[in-house]
């Protein structure tokens, strides 16, 4: 909300400056957004008076004006505004003067005319956006008063930013009733006399869902001249809270709402048929609000004011087209009413609307308000655009009005919530100022907050607000005295960040990507997951969640690729969404790796990365487990089908997934080179084993090696499986130290050069067990997958 | 004789200083001292000569091999050093020469800064939790006394999936997880991925939170300050002016936001901080009773604190980070500042 200073202080001026009181409300939680000028900076310019217009000899629209500008002599001045006119007073520049925009001043002449000064619109001061022509000022302004001075300009527009609790400050009366309290001050609303009865008409009112509708006024206002000018002083008001200038009767509604925080609403009452009802909407009626917009109450729950044929408004939202006040309207029914807020709430944005009378409603009006708001708008309608009152209609549902309940506050409970003991005195007093009823009960007190705090249910409202009005940073701060029990260690759960230090020490830079990705990137890298669509996405490129993080690690590789990187390692650790209800979410952890092994160095030559490569780090995430892994070879759409393994955990349960990117996916997104990926299920991934200690052998190991022929296709897996099937405890390991296909070895196979490493912890081995084993070994491996011994 | 021996020994040690390896003066060694070498033959001479004049010449022999053994010693370590420093000054390298093999990464600044905040808060023992980023409306706003249309559910630009689901807006919802599961005293941060359907200058439509909250039988909002307070020297490393401001959120109640002296200029008042010299870094409060309903905890046995706090403002306020949008593009040149 915005206000002006000037007019805050007209209610209650504390002895303080602007920047004291900027903090005083900033530190009692209304926020100060910002602070600035009412008008931009200018001087020079004064009240003056057109005495003579003359036309000018040499241009068909410029005129010749004498000025009167409170000086001895009248200035001449060449003007070619269209409404400019004898006796009108306007705003004149005089020379040596200033306007916004660092705009001098100067002695001129215009087509051969001398011209000492200007004569000024409402843009030229700063004051408006655009102009059609001078600014007119009122009759009795003062001639040569400085004009800064008669607009009373040297003001501060002060924007707060209303929490949603603080209704009550959504008027300059509350910001004023807030200031009033932070300073001690004495403070109390305008007393609005009761404009006296000019006639008698008037229009029954019907409420038929007092729930929402708890208090309706209505009244006729007969003959108002919808046309008059709204003063000056209301003008500006307007302007400096943020609200355009729309015509005296509008105005006067803007204003009281600005005044009192009460929306009111005028129709012209030509334009209604019959008496008034509020009511909900029935499904599907259809009727045009004053911004345009069609509206359908698609909603039984609306809330609509209508006359005995057709709804008319959106209660407490927005007037119609077809009732609204126009230049001609000379009767106006003028409402002012009280919607409940937890009716409201949600209503306007229902219908995709949000205005000042909706955010009030849904916030909380006073209930008791209603009455002073409609007689201070007919007190200003009158007096501006003339007209004869008639009697106020009231429908009040006493039933449905807010009940202000006591609330018990305790003071030992306001001790243990704010951590410091006030004596009793202070508190009560504390409450008093803020407008509560304050009953004392023993240690406690019953507490009736006043009508315009919507805020106050519980104990707990009543001590944030003592905490406020003592002051947050009063309040004292202790260091966190506890218990505390030890921390556990579980140590069959690796920690994630173990991980993570290990990629990033074999080169991984860590990235970040949105959780949520392009539908078409979703579809292309994992064409048989399903997934979630988000209902409102930023844009379509973060429409749907992701069921790999390899759409955004790919993007992001892709992001760098075209910035002149030639080598991207990245990993990212976070949730993937699997299936149309996303109920499956699951931490993985995923890499991508492209370009060269090493960054580029001296004295060595760069190497593609491969397949093995990336292998070796995934197998060396899988070595903090403590326990053995098996990769098996399967297909996944987004793979090479030839290079891409299924990881299988020691249970039997995917962990993940390692591969090249398909060639096809490769070109089809951009990417030059190769493109490794591997993702990991976090589930799976992190439980550890805790270390068993086995007995150290005192006999030393043997090694033998064997090279033998097998069938391309036959995978190092196989052999080593078909190796462990024989079960014989004394081999240790078995590791491959060469591949060889060509000379010698016959096309379709190949030669893998094998290491048995045997040991007895018992004793040392002799040659006749090792021949045994090995010849068990190698007779399994020639029944199970014919592989030859190499000669 | 003695005259040829001053002789032979003369011409021994130049033939010493005159040989240029270690070979060389081996050979040196051998025409001299060998089985034919001169002193050997000048000793056998000795036999010929009666007793007296024996001991003599032996004694003046003996001298002049010590001093030939002494020159040859003193050559062959000049030599032997001479080679040592051949083979050093061969083998000198560009030692500024960059090292070769597998380079190190590393973090991502968002991670970096949410392992401070963690290590901070589990010194004094608060455990981490974390929760589903897609939520449910109950968890999300219901439990935490935001029933729908409230007001405050404006300030949360919110994606749907449909009426009841959502991705979670803050972290918030793991505190009424947590508090569904154990029963109090706790003490708890989660951090994570939190959604706002906002995508600006200053806002992204992911980012990170970390919520902290604790609960116990006499928590006040005294200790609130104190952990805030704590918490943020710690972060910025220095003594650091903090302030409550009263604020509103459904969940807390007193509710508060806390600025701290701008970092950027030491509360002067700069760009950064819109010259009010103050930063806004965390909103917190004391939990309000209706959160506590919903997850069955007795309002009057036990109070509790709850905060939560931007992890990419943090980042920004603590590495100088000026824009936002960088923590998502993931461009190499910005992560690797970080490494």
């Amino acid at each position: 909300m915005q206000f002006s200073e000037a007019w805050l202080r007209e209610l209650v001026n504390p002895n303080i400056d602007t920047n004291v009181l900027v903090e005083q409300l900033t530190m009692a939680g209304l926020e100060v957004d910002s602070v600035s000028p009412a008008a931009a900076e200018f001087s020079g310019v004064v009240v003056g008076q057109v005495s003579s217009v003359v036309a000018h000899p040499d241009a068909d629209k410029l005129r010749i004006c004498t000025v009167e500008v409170g000086q001895d002599e009248a200035l001449q001045i060449v003007c070619g505004a269209s409404n400019v006119r004898e006796g009108l007073k306007i705003p004149a520049a005089l020379i040596g003067a200033v306007l916004p925009g660092n705009f001098k001043i100067k002695k001129s002449k215009l087509r051969g005319e001398a011209s000492f000064g200007m004569l000024c619109s409402e843009k030229e001061l700063g004051l408006a956006a655009d102009a059609d022509g001078l600014m007119e000022l009122a009759a009795d302004a003062p001639v040569g008063t400085d004009i800064r001075e008669y607009l009373a300009l040297d003001d501060q527009l002060i924007e707060v930013d209303l929490t949603p609790n603080r209704a009550d400050c959504l008027s300059i009366e509350g910001v004023a009733r807030e200031v009033a309290l932070l300073n001690e001050l004495p403070f109390s609303v305008l007393e609005v006399a009761t404009t006296p009865i000019d006639h008698q008409e008037s229009l029954a009112v019907k409420v038929s869902s007092p729930e929402a509708c708890p208090r309706y006024l209505g009244r006729l206002i007969k003959g108002v001249n919808a046309q008059a000018e709204t003063p000056l002083w209301m003008q500006e008001r307007l302007r400096r809270s943020g609200v355009k200038s729309l015509g005296a009767v509008v105005d006067v509604t803007n204003y009281v709402l600005l005044e009192m925080g009460q929306p009111l609403h005028a129709f012209d009452a030509a334009k209604l048929n019959g008496d008034i009802e509020v009511r909900m909407a029935t499904e599907g009626e259809t009727f045009t609000l004053l911004n345009d917009q069609e509206i359908k109450t698609n909603s039984e729950t609306t809330l609509v004011i209508a006359d005995a044929q057709k709804a008319l408004a959106l209660a407490g939202v927005m007037g119609g087209k077809d009732s609204a006040v126009a230049d001609e309207t000379q009767d106006i029914f003028l409402e002012c009413a009280f919607f409940a807020p937890l009716f409201m709430m949600g209503k306007a944005r229902h219908y995709g609307l949000h205005t000042d009378s909706s955010h009030r409603f849904e916030r909380g009006v006073d209930a008791e308000l209603q009455n002073r708001a409609i007689e201070r708008a007919t007190q200003l309608i009158v007096e501006i655009a003339g007209g004869k009152v008639g009697e106020i209609t009231e429908v009040t549902t006493q039933a449905s009005l807010p009940k202000r309940e006591a609330v018990t506050l305790r003071q030992q409970r306001i001790k243990r919530i704010l951590g410091v003991e006030l004596p009793a005195n202070d508190v009560a007093a504390m409450l008093q100022r803020l407008g509560m009823t304050v009953e004392a009960k023993g240690e406690a007190w019953l507490v009736t907050p006043p009508g315009f705090r919507f805020d106050i249910a519980i104990e707990a409202d009543l001590i944030e607000e003592i905490g406020r009005v003592y002051g947050y940073n009063n309040l004292p701060q202790s260091s966190l005295l506890m218990r505390s029990a030890l921390s556990q260690a579980p140590e069959a759960v690796l920690p994630i960040d173990q991980i993570k230090d290990l990629l990033v020490a074999r080169d991984y830079q860590e990235a970040i990507t949105y959780s949520f990705v392009d539908e078409d990137i979703q579809k292309a890298i994992a064409p048989n997951d399903s997934y979630i669509k988000l209902q409102n996405p930023i844009s379509a490129d973060l429409a749907v969640m992701r069921t790999t993080l390899w759409c955004g690690l790919l993007q992001a590789a892709s992001y760098n690729t075209k910035r002149q990187q030639t080598r991207v390692r990245f990993f990212e650790s976070g949730q993937r969404f699997l299936g149309t209800k996303a109920d499956q979410q699951e931490k993985m952890l995923a890499g991508l790796v492209l370009g060269t092994v090493n960054a580029e160095q001296w004295d060595e030559s760069a190497r593609k990365v491969d397949f093995y490569d990336v292998k070796a780090d995934v197998e060396a995430i899988c070595t903090l487990t403590g326990y053995e892994v098996q990769f098996v070879a399967n297909k996944h759409p987004a793979l090479h089908p030839g290079q891409s393994a299924e990881i299988i955990s020691r249970d039997g349960r995917s962990l993940g997934w390692l591969g090249m990117l398909h060639p096809t996916l490769e070109k089809q997104l951009g990417f030059d080179n190769s493109v490794f990926l591997f993702e990991l299920s976090q589930d799976v991934l992190l439980k550890r084993n805790v270390p068993a200690f086995t007995k150290l052998s005192k006999f030393p190991s043997v090694r033998r090696d064997l090279a033998l022929l097998v069938r391309e296709e036959v995978s190092f897996q196989q052999i080593k499986s078909c190796i462990n099937d024989c079960q014989e405890a004394l081999i240790k390991e078995i590791k491959v130290f060469d591949i060889y296909r060509g000379q010698g070895v016959e096309t379709g196979y190949k030669s893998v050069a094998l290491a048995l490493v045997m040991q007895n912890s018992t004793e040392t081995l002799v040659d006749s067990d090792i021949d045994a084993i090995v010849n068990k070994v190698l007779d399994a491996l020639s029944r199970n997958i014919s592989a030859k011994l190499r000669d | 004789m003695s005259s040829t021996l001053e002789e032979i020994l003369a011409q021994a040690i130049q033939a010493l200083e005159a040989a240029t390896d270690l070979q060389a003066l081996d050979q040196i060694r051998v025409q001299y001292l060998g089985k034919k070498g001169a002193f050997t033959l000048q000793m056998k001479e000795l036999g010929k000569l009666d007793p007296d004049q024996r001991r003599v010449a032996g004694q003046a022999i003996n001298q002049v091999k010590s001093d030939f053994q002494n020159t040859l010693e003193a050559r062959r370590n000049s030599l032997q050093q001479a080679v040592l420093d051949a083979r050093l000054a061969s083998e000198t390298i560009d030692v500024t020469l960059p090292g070769r093999g597998q380079a190190v990464s590393g973090l991502h600044p968002v991670t970096l800064t949410l392992r401070r905040i963690s290590k901070i808060f589990s010194s004094v023992g608060f455990k981490v939790e974390e929760g589903p980023e897609i939520e449910d409306d109950y968890h999300n706003f219901e439990a935490l006394n935001i029933p729908s249309h409230h007001p405050a559910r404006a300030m949360h630009d919110t994606f749907y999936f449909d009426a009841h689901t959502l991705l979670r807006t803050h972290t918030s919802p793991v505190q009424v997880r947590s508090m569904e599961k154990y029963q109090p005293p706790l003490k708890v941060i989660a951090p994570g991925r939190v959604y706002r359907c906002d995508s600006d200058i200053t806002h992204t439509p992911m980012f990170h939170q970390v919520e902290g909250f604790l609960v116990d039988e006499n928590v006040s909002f005294a200790d609130l300050k104190g952990v805030v307070y704590e918490f943020l020297t710690a972060f910025f490393e220095k003594d650091i002016q903090v302030r409550f401001r009263p604020s509103y959120f459904p969940f807390t109640e007193p509710s508060a936001e806390v600025d701290i002296e701008c970092v950027m200029c030491d509360g002067e008042g700069c760009r950064v901080c819109s010259h009010t010299g103050w930063l806004e870094v965390m909103g917190c409060g004391m939990i309000h009773p209706e959160v506590f309903k919903s997850v069955d905890i007795d309002t009057e046995a036990f109070t509790g604190f709850a905060f939560g706090m931007g992890v990419e403002r943090l980042a920004m306020l603590r590495y100088g980070i000026n824009d936002l949008r960088l923590f998502f593009e993931n461009d190499l040149k910005f992560l690797e500042q970080f490494n």
